[in-house]
């Protein structure tokens, strides 16, 4: 758990002093990433120095784990947090292991143990550490230089993570696949992090928390979800942009909007039962046929249930998509886009179907905690008017 | 640049210089001459030799950790002037420098050494610094936020990744010492100065080459210890030259 409690740093400059964080209080819960976003020059970075000193706050207090750093010395502080920056960092004159085991160096462990944590970290990464152990940084691409930048940070096993746009200056197609890797072990690792960026949708996409900071103070604080529901202000709102619901749909799993105990038939149920079903349950277009293993394989339109006879092994069609149960609904739309159909057949982990996602469903879910806002909204404003 | 094809074509002609060299060397008989001062060769050049390490080392010995001091970011205020005092040994002609030397340190060795010592000085001090000052900004704020103190920094981040700058600067510095040795035989410091300024006095071009060619071969043997030195040293991540 990181802590920030009344951070405060003031530059002095030619031009007179310039307060780059005021005042910024925060917590970071144990396990979880926290992204600082702002436009640059608005103290995102400033507070994130703060926290192992790179930058010596003006005033306020750092806690890590509850407990006060402000007495610690400053080289033990910086010896328990991670530190990831942009510019990867990773120093030419060592190989590899050589990078990776400086912490654990500087920490006094032994030959063999910083070793077998260096090789162990490239396993994780996804490097043969046979092949990347003796390389030296420039004989590796970005992304391969990237990697080793963030398991260096790891080596020591530190509770706390500093990351400043640590993906920054990668291409976009391997900062995806970085990112992902990034968020896998993070699952199992659960590290405190806290992370700088300046683009919403690796936030949206890294965050448990984002914190949003304009001209050096923290203007929102909230989950990801929230923040894009609820922008407090014009600011965050502009800052979000203008496809902020869209956005969301990357926050939300089909799990969430989907339609349970939605009907299904089978082979051998005859259209008319089919017609029945979906007229009990609403369905204008079509209902999801099933084989043995309640696996969708097709369905069965509506118009050939209402006017034909027959059983519904002998009148489907194929599935042009299945959504699974967790997919993000990002992906529920673009199959639903491509495929020019409003509803989609879900499946669970072992392929078996458990309900439907439909368009409605969606912009149902989406629009509800919209609603909920706009309500708690308008009491607020009829009790502020009361008072 | 190589060109293989003028390669035999330019194989031959430096035979045929090397044979019509031999003739011309053989007739005149310099070949007999030039060894008549093979023992003052050898007495010299140990002599030059010994300079050039003495006021080489000294100059090593001074010069990278004063460059050091200098780039430290609360003295580096102090460096550019530092090394607008030391630009003097470099502006001053060294003849100058050697007889400022001797006025007060009288003849021999030692203002010998001393006004070598302060020629070279420079192009050490201003390439330590200057190497450790281009050590790229993210890397000492990596060190930093790894946790390193200021002096695991300097050891295992600044000077490995200076220490490229750093050999070029020696290089330098030795190769002027080298060539400005000669001169300290003007106020009795030795070395193979006395062969060279000796012929031109009495107009032997024999006796000047028997102190010049020394020289020479010294300046290039000087020039490529460095580059073994430097080649073995810099670590090889960051080595140029064994990319």
């Amino acid at each position: 758990m990181i802590t920030i409690d009344n951070l405060t740093k003031i530059f002095e400059t030619e031009n007179g002093p310039v307060t780059a964080a005021d005042h910024i209080s925060m917590e970071v819960p144990e396990g979880e990433i926290c992204v600082l976003l702002g436009p640059s020059g608005c103290g995102k970075t400033t507070t994130l120095k703060m926290v192992n000193r790179i930058v010596p706050p003006t005033s306020g207090r750092v806690l890590i784990n509850g407990e006060d750093t402000t007495g610690l010395n400053t080289v033990d502080l910086r010896r328990q947090i991670g530190y990831v920056i942009q510019q990867i960092g990773l120093f030419p004159n060592m190989t590899i292991e050589e990078n990776i085991s400086v912490v654990p160096r500087l920490l006094g462990w032994d030959k063999a143990r910083y070793k077998a944590r260096a090789t162990e970290l490239l396993d994780m990464v996804a490097l043969d550490p046979s092949i990347f152990l003796k390389r030296y940084p420039r004989e590796l691409s970005g992304g391969q230089q990237q990697r080793v930048g963030v398991i260096r940070a790891l080596a020591a096993d530190p509770p706390v993570m500093l990351m400043d746009e640590p993906f920054g200056a990668i291409d976009p197609i391997n900062r995806e696949i970085i990112q992902d890797e990034f968020l896998k072990m993070q699952k199992e690792l659960r590290k405190t992090i806290m992370f700088v960026s300046h683009d919403i949708d690796e936030a949206v996409k890294m965050a448990n928390r984002i914190a949003i900071f304009r001209t050096g103070k923290l203007v929102q604080y909230d989950t990801p979800d929230n923040l894009l529901a609820h922008p407090i202000d014009d600011f965050v709102e502009s800052f979000v942009g203008d496809d902020r619901a869209l956005k969301r749909l990357r926050l939300v799993r089909v799990g969430q909007v989907i339609e349970q105990s939605a009907p299904s038939v089978r082979m051998g149920d005859s259209l008319e039962h089919a017609f029945r079903l979906m007229e009990q349950h609403g369905y204008t277009q079509a209902i999801v046929l099933v084989n043995e293993q309640q696996q969708p394989i097709g369905y069965v339109s509506r118009a050939v249930a209402q006017t034909t006879q027959g059983f519904c092994g002998e009148h489907y069609f194929g599935l042009k998509a299945t959504a699974h149960i967790e997919d993000d609904l990002r992906k529920v739309a673009s199959l639903m886009f491509n495929h020019d159909t409003t509803w989609l057949p879900c499946t669970d982990s072992t392929g078996r179907f458990v309900g439907q996602v439909t368009q409605r469903g969606v912009t149902h879910y989406l629009g509800a905690t919209y609603h909920a806002q706009s309500d708690t909204a308008a009491l607020k404003h009829v009790a502020a008017q009361a008072e | 640049m190589y060109f293989p094809r003028f390669k035999p074509l330019f194989l031959l002609a430096l035979l045929v210089l090397v044979f019509l060299s031999g003739v011309i060397i053989e007739r005149n008989n310099w070949l007999a001459q030039f060894l008549f001062y093979s023992e003052d060769i050898i007495y010299l050049t140990g002599q030059h030799i010994e300079l050039v390490v003495i006021s080489g080392g000294l100059a090593i010995l001074i010069g990278v950790p004063l460059g050091i001091i200098l780039s430290r970011p609360s003295v580096r205020y102090l460096a550019e002037s530092a090394m607008q005092v030391l630009n003097i040994g470099t502006t001053i002609p060294t003849l100058a420098i050697l007889a400022l030397s001797m006025s007060f340190l009288g003849i021999g060795m030692v203002p010998a050494v001393f006004g070598l010592t302060i020629a070279s000085l420079l192009p050490i001090v201003r390439n330590s610094y200057t190497g450790l000052l281009e050590v790229p900004a993210h890397l000492k704020e990596a060190a930093a936020g790894i946790g390193m103190t200021p002096l695991q920094m300097l050891l295992r981040v600044e000077i490995p990744n200076a220490l490229y700058v750093m050999f070029a600067g020696i290089r330098t510095a030795l190769a002027i010492n080298v060539g400005t040795v000669p001169l300290a035989f003007l106020i009795g410091g030795g070395g193979l100065g006395e062969l060279i300024f000796t012929g031109i006095d009495l107009n032997r071009p024999i006796m000047m080459l028997a102190g010049a060619i020394p020289t020479a071969l010294l300046a290039i043997l000087v020039d490529m210890l460095v580059a073994i030195c430097a080649w073995l040293i810099v670590p090889k991540g960051v080595n140029p030259l064994r990319n």
